[in-house]
């Protein structure tokens, strides 16, 4: 198993990192992302392709697919694991447009969902799903941004901290979840 | 009485997974492999272990209610309306357990309506008796999104049947999150293999079928699983599901349906007698 990377993202990730990093690294970010979720993924893509100020600038920025339970008295938020990307696929295209140069998520990308990330020289970060509890500790702050009607699903700016993903899809074409599978798989 | 037990049920159920579950994920951690899937395994273990030491939810998708109930069939209802002490139930659960709303009032979505975690999907099975049994589960969507059902023909048989199951696992990947619980509804008809499919991926780890040769299908069943390579989340490894469980039912002479309900490794059930 590889080495731990440490990655900062307060202002985005950088295009050096983007290009170092590799499907199956272990990484641990800590800065700013910015949430989505399918019912908040339709209205940014509706304000990027009607030419509409976004509530924040998606610039370098990482997005987080992700709707967190709400907070209990004295918690900064929920439990706040995962939720699958590839419901958002048909936005990336739309959000790296937009600036965004990577997605945390859970579950596989392949085809035409992978191909934005080569095209826009993305990367995906898979987080553990089903992990909410535990991810919850590497979230230190939590902002509403914009659409706070949508609950569970409002635009978030979340300050996170050591917050352990896999590189799955890297710039370079390497797709983790089908290279771990054939690694893996036994002949019959 | 219906409406608190289930209130208790909806939080019980998505702050402690259950033990069969934590155990076979524990004896996971020693038979993974895949360093990256023992580190996952390990990971899961303690997310189960903070979020019953803290009482959080273990996931954020605290899932659609799902609520099996076994009813004798001398048990007369006072007080009011079952369903709504069931709804209220879950509505109050998952406001006192900080729970999230998961569930749209419109599948649709042509209008704008939150369902405040419910309707609750209810079964009723009436049985012999005066008791009450509650099956309380919470179903995450991202196995269930992965499920599958499909009509076969006899002549398919039981090969058909071992690659439908790989096919839908395979295909789910780490949509699922695995590790999984396949359940595996055979035989009935178009709606009723499915509730079998859903029956069988709420029952325990450690429940087996009684038929000695279903049983036998559910050993190969998680070998042959188990060797797709899938492994924890997705990452490669052994472990890609804990148990597939069989339900089977009679069906038409002409007809096999089978259905497969994936569960996640926060599989989140609980029961109680009432």
């Amino acid at each position: 198993m590889s080495h731990v990377f440490e990655l900062k993202c307060q202002n985005g990730i950088s295009e050096h990192d983007l290009d170092r990093l590799r499907a199956g690294d272990s990484v641990e970010l800590t800065g700013q992302v910015i949430s989505v979720r399918d019912a908040s993924a339709v209205r940014l893509a509706a304000a990027i392709r009607e030419g509409h100020p976004l509530p924040i600038s998606l610039e370098d920025q990482i997005l987080y697919a992700v709707g967190p339970s709400p907070p209990k008295p004295g918690q900064i938020i929920g439990s706040a694991g995962p939720t699958t990307t590839s419901r958002m696929a048909r936005f990336l295209p739309s959000l790296f447009k937009a600036g965004a140069r990577a997605i945390i998520g859970k579950g596989e990308l392949h085809g035409d969902e992978a191909a934005p990330f080569l095209s826009h020289g993305a990367v995906y970060f898979g987080a553990i799903g089903g992990l909410g509890a535990l991810l919850a500790k590497q979230i230190s702050s939590t902002r509403i941004v914009a659409y706070d009607d949508l609950g569970p699903e409002a635009l978030y700016a979340l300050q996170i901290f050591a917050f352990p993903v896999v590189v799955i899809i890297d710039r370079h074409g390497g797709n983790f979840h089908e290279i771990a599978r054939t690694e893996w798989r036994k002949a019959r | 009485m219906l409406r608190d037990t289930v209130a208790r049920l909806i939080v019980e159920a998505n702050y402690n997974i259950p033990t069969d579950i934590l155990q076979a994920l524990r004896d996971a951690v020693d038979r993974e492999e895949s360093p990256l899937g023992r580190r996952t395994l390990e990971q899961l273990v303690r997310n189960y272990e903070v979020a019953a030491a803290e009482r959080r939810p273990v996931c954020q998708d605290s899932g659609v209610a799902v609520v099996m109930l076994e009813v004798g069939q001398d048990v007369h209802w006072t007080g009011g309306s079952m369903q709504e002490a069931i709804y209220d139930g879950v509505r109050e659960g998952t406001r006192t357990g900080y729970l999230r709303w998961s569930v749209t009032g419109d599948p649709t979505r042509m209008l704008n309506r939150s369902g405040e975690e419910t309707p609750a999907v209810i079964h009723i099975d009436v049985v012999p008796g005066s008791e009450v049994r509650i099956l309380f589960a919470s179903k995450g969507f991202g196995a269930e999104n992965m499920s599958a059902l499909k009509m076969f023909v006899p002549a398919d048989g039981v090969p058909a049947i071992t690659q439908f199951v790989l096919d839908t696992v395979d295909r789910a990947g780490a949509n699922a999150c695995p590790p999984i619980i396949v359940g595996v509804g055979i035989g009935g008809t178009f709606e009723s293999a499915a509730l079998l499919a859903k029956k069988a991926v709420l029952r325990p780890l450690d429940v087996r079928n009684p038929r000695a040769d279903v049983r036998q299908l559910e050993v190969e069943l998680l070998e042959r699983v188990n060797e797709l390579g899938v492994g924890p989340q997705g990452l490669g490894g052994r472990i890609t599901a804990l148990g597939v469980n069989i339900e089977v039912h009679p069906t038409h002479i002409a007809g096999l349906p089978v259905a497969v309900n994936l569960g996640c490794h926060s599989t989140r059930r609980i029961s109680t007698m009432l």
